[in-house]
């Protein structure tokens, strides 16, 4: 019984760590041909796989070829004041959903709803011409906007306000709280934990977002790494050590927060079931 | 005394609705402006034949719909789209429960190997499919040579017409199996450990406590997954844009719903008729809602 006990664990681990492994093929791929020279990447007789020299030149062409650091302010800009907005309007409408009883609330929660199940390209074309009337295409502004507000960010922000007991909000009103200092200082602290997860993941969905930037952002003054990444793409498609350098170095800022803050990032995920 | 009560009450209300109001006015505003009014304008584009920047629209009623009836290359890319969302569900799904289970008890090393399959998650997927593209590469591509080395024929991924949207699917597998690996933890954390102690007393195996106990009690987490995770494959569009060049012999044969709409409303600059593609789309998506919703009764075991 214990042998065979023993011999279960192991054959977990076995079927675990192949599966990492496989995980894991891509990003060393990427690394290895990233540190080659293009001959090198090339090379089928005989096939290299650890470059026979760690070269950093393809780095220093792909950071030559695309202002990267205009690249990575460019996300960040767009990501901060999406954080900003997206959680401040989703903790304070998904307070007045959970907790709030009003008139015409259940309408306006229901359109809450229907935005969510209905496919996000739809919106896209008006929001472009919006944009585009207004002169603002190629701007931080156009970056921005289809993230300012979240219907998903106040669905998750009420299910953590309606998780909350009763008992607070009466002990705050009985202590003189209005309803805007009862949210303020009772209720929105023990929605932190929502409002990181929700922060994490405004995150994430600005920096992978492609169609929107690919659109509305064909500027390399203005664009996001993803969609720097489709022109350098398609424009220095064949240099393979290139590519994989300037993937490694549009990926590495993120992989850095996730190994730094890899616990938010997962219960983020979980708790807000995000639909990335 | 009862007059008084009822005036605070009513004073009570009011200030409720004025709250409500207030802390809903930023979110209602944008999301009005920016997706409830836009929804109709697609729908109402759709009617349209465009210009540039919404200029010069001419009312053509139903001609889009038409063209689009006719139009093999949407049929085509509907069953693209379907064909990825078939691969990319169900295996991905399948792989995730079995990782979350393995994973579900005190271990060595579950932390790292839950980070590690989660990684996918955090990278742009930009970045990924130009690695995966590589990966594919007919001559030059890491999974060719390892096929060679063990004496098998190399294949052509991703410009090959009949295989390329397997091997895309493929792409989304691996990047999405973290995900749903997480939301599985998440909800095996809730299935009571005494179930799993009462049947081993009962003498089950770990094979029969998986499909008798893990199964049905996952029901309400592999739902919301499978509902989740369709939607998501059918509006598939980065990995095909960035791994399927215009040229590709394969882009027929890969090209989505999404794709589709992308090329036609920002390429060729038809708005009108982008607009009645992904009107489709959502006409499709509904579908998929609706259906899921009614069978829903039929296999999640809710406690």
């Amino acid at each position: 019984m214990k042998r065979n006990e023993k011999i279960l664990k192991s054959m977990k681990h076995v079927v675990l760590i192949l599966g990492a492994v496989i995980m894991l093929v891509p990003f060393a791929w990427m690394i290895l041909t990233a540190f080659k020279t293009n001959s090198e990447a090339m090379q089928i007789n005989p096939f290299v796989i650890f470059p026979k020299e760690w070269r950093t030149e393809a780095f220093v062409n792909v950071w030559n070829k695309m202002n990267f650091i205009r690249l990575y302010a460019n996300t960040l800009i767009m990501i901060v004041i999406r954080i900003l907005c997206a959680v401040l309007t989703a903790t304070m409408a998904g307070y007045a959903f959970g907790r709030l009883k009003f008139r015409g609330r259940d309408f306006w929660f229901a359109l809450i709803l229907f935005q969510m199940m209905v496919p996000g390209q739809i919106f896209i074309i008006p929001q472009y011409l919006m944009v585009g009337k207004v002169g603002m295409l190629n701007t931080m502004f156009s970056l921005v906007f289809p993230g300012l507000v979240t219907a998903f960010g106040t669905f998750l922000m009420r299910q953590a306000y309606m998780g909350l007991p009763k008992d607070l909000e009466d002990a705050a009103t009985l202590d003189g709280c209005n309803i805007g200092q009862t949210f303020l200082y009772v209720m929105m602290p023990l929605t932190k934990s929502s409002m990181v997860a929700l922060g994490i993941f405004t995150a994430l969905f600005g920096y992978k977002e492609l169609m929107w930037p690919l659109i509305a952002n064909t500027e390399q003054s203005t664009m996001p790494l993803s969609a720097a990444l489709a022109k350098i793409q398609g424009q220095y498609g064949s240099n393979f050590p290139e590519l994989m350098a300037a993937s490694m170095i549009a990926c590495i800022p993120m992989i850095v927060l996730y190994l730094f803050f890899q616990k938010q990032f997962i219960e983020g995920i979980a708790t807000s079931g995000g639909k990335l | 005394m009862n007059n008084k009560k009822r005036k605070k009450y009513i004073n009570r209300k009011r200030k409720e609705f004025a709250w409500g109001c207030l802390f809903i006015l930023p979110t209602m505003t944008g999301l009005i402006i920016l997706n409830i009014i836009p929804i109709f304008q697609t729908i109402y584009q759709s009617f349209f034949k465009t210009g540039a920047f919404g200029r010069g629209n001419i009312f053509v009623g139903l001609t889009n719909y038409k063209r689009l009836i006719l139009d093999g290359a949407v049929w085509q890319a509907l069953l693209n789209t379907i064909k990825y969302a078939i691969a990319e569900v169900p295996i991905s799904i399948a792989i995730a429960l079995v990782i979350a289970v393995l994973l579900n008890e005190k271990m060595q090393g579950r932390s790292i190997y839950r980070a590690i399959y989660f990684l996918p998650m955090v990278v742009a997927p930009a970045a990924v499919s130009m690695v995966w593209k590589w990966l594919f590469n007919t001559e030059f591509g890491l999974l060719n040579h390892l096929l060679e080395s063990i004496g098998l024929k190399s294949v052509a991924w991703i410009s090959n017409p009949a295989i390329a949207i397997y091997s895309i699917a493929a792409v989304g597998i691996w990047s999405v199996i973290g995900y749903n690996m997480v939301l599985f933890l998440a909800g095996l954390q809730e299935i009571p450990r005494d179930y799993y102690e009462a049947a081993q007393i009962d003498g089950a195996n770990s094979v029969q406590q998986f499909f008798n106990i893990t199964v049905p009690l996952i029901s309400p987490t592999m739902f919301f997954v499978v509902v989740t995770r369709i939607i998501a494959s059918m509006q598939i569009f980065d990995s095909i844009f960035m791994m399927i060049d215009t040229s590709s012999p394969a882009l027929k044969k890969t090209q989505s719903l999404v794709y589709l709409f992308y090329r036609y409303a920002f390429v060729e600059n038809n708005k009108g008729y982008g607009s009645a593609i992904v009107t489709l789309l959502l006409g499709v998506i509904m579908i998929i809602t609706i259906f899921q919703m009614v069978i829903q009764k039929k296999w999640v075991h809710y406690n």
